[in-house]
């Protein structure tokens, strides 16, 4: 059965849109048949990180509009076949957008896909409620920082009330996923730990996503950091998140500061 | 830090106190508080309404001029309610003539 995931975080910059990127790709190399969905109308970035920002020609809310069906707008990942990406409008009117529209959107691609991945934009104006109106799982991307940790906290009690599950009296299931995560500043105080994170917003661990160059690097080519580099500390992180979302129990691996001679030198990596 | 020296960088200056513990006891602080916000702009959308219809039953009032305002304190909260009731003479007699 079709599975509407949103990644969301109320904060910007936290990086939903590599998540974003990085989990649909992943979940498309495990076989599953992923649509990613862009929701951040006038600024979209989820075809520029998957390296399709040449290939777009409609967009959700031509879709919404009639002016094309869903199968000219979605388009298909170059390398791998089973990743589809519906790109947001650039430069329509926000407005455009309405929980009628998307409602119809989403239906259509839950006879479609296995997962539907709306990367919602920062804020907790309209196209992010739109984009979690309908979601069954939420992703809530945090950085381990007092503002971040915040809004995640409002992001989740917004999951817990004005979803369509919610409604209805269920609930989208939660996951967090700590990004951006600095071993060594954990280590010496200077940032919260994942046990902090963990405490406070009360919700389960899909993974620990390191800070790390590899996702500029990713960004910069267009591609998701997965598909760059299997093997970076990221990816890795991404892959195992991943299969956890897929139902499979994955030991957590909290990452540890590395111990090479500038590292030690310089007290951290470069931010 | 000895090296960092010998290196020609700066001094090493003393080690930064450790500040997570601060950003975890302020934030759990201010979640709590805000956790128990939630909810809150629904109670007073309905004190609002009801106040306005109990007051109009009365008095003409302006919708826009009734504003209302929920204070939390540790100890006790303030509801402040302020309206703004018209000149009654002055509307009555525009609405006779």
């Amino acid at each position: 059965m079709a599975k509407v995931l949103v990644v969301t975080s109320g904060k910007g910059g936290v990086g939903k849109t590599t998540t974003t990127a990085a989990l649909g790709a992943t979940l498309a190399q495990m076989g599953e048949k992923v649509v990613v969905v862009d929701f951040d109308v006038g600024l979209r970035n989820l075809d520029l990180v998957l390296g399709a920002e040449r290939r777009v020609v409609f967009d959700f809310i031509n879709v919404v509009q009639g002016i094309a069906n869903l199968s000219q707008a979605l388009i298909r990942d170059k390398r791998l076949e089973n990743l589809w990406l519906l790109p947001a409008s650039q430069t329509r009117d926000k407005d455009a957008l309405t929980e009628e529209g998307v409602g119809k959107i989403i239906a259509e691609l839950r006879t479609k896909f296995d997962w539907i991945i709306c990367d919602s934009p920062a804020g907790i104006e309209r196209g992010a409620m739109l984009a979690m109106r309908f979601a069954d799982e939420a992703v809530v991307v945090t950085n381990p920082e007092v503002s971040s940790v915040r809004d995640s906290d409002r992001i989740i009690g917004m999951l817990d009330s004005k979803t369509v599950k919610a409604e209805k009296g269920e609930q989208v299931q939660k996951h967090l996923l700590i990004t951006r995560f600095d071993t060594a500043r954990a280590a010496r105080g200077e940032m919260l730990s994942i046990e902090d994170v963990l405490d406070i917003l009360a919700t389960p661990l899909l993974g620990i996503i390191p800070e790390s160059q590899d996702v500029l690097r990713a960004s910069n080519v267009g591609a998701p950091v997965t598909l760059n580099d299997a093997d970076c500390p990221p990816s890795r992180a991404y892959i195992d998140a991943a299969r956890r979302l897929m139902g499979e129990t994955v030991p957590m691996m909290v990452p540890t500061a590395r111990k090479g001679l500038m590292d030690r030198l310089l007290g951290r990596r470069a931010a | 830090m000895m090296s960092l020296r010998l290196f020609g960088g700066r001094a090493a200056p003393a080690p930064p106190p450790r500040s997570a513990p601060v950003a975890r006891e302020r934030l759990q602080i201010l979640l709590a508080h805000e956790r128990g916000l939630r909810g809150q702009p629904d109670l007073l959308d309905l004190l609002r309404s009801e106040i306005l219809a109990v007051v109009s039953r009365h008095v003409t009032i302006d919708p826009e001029k009734l504003n209302i305002r929920m204070e939390r304190g540790s100890d006790v909260s303030m509801l402040e309610i302020d309206i703004e009731v018209p000149n009654v003479a002055d509307r009555r007699s525009v609405a006779v003539a």
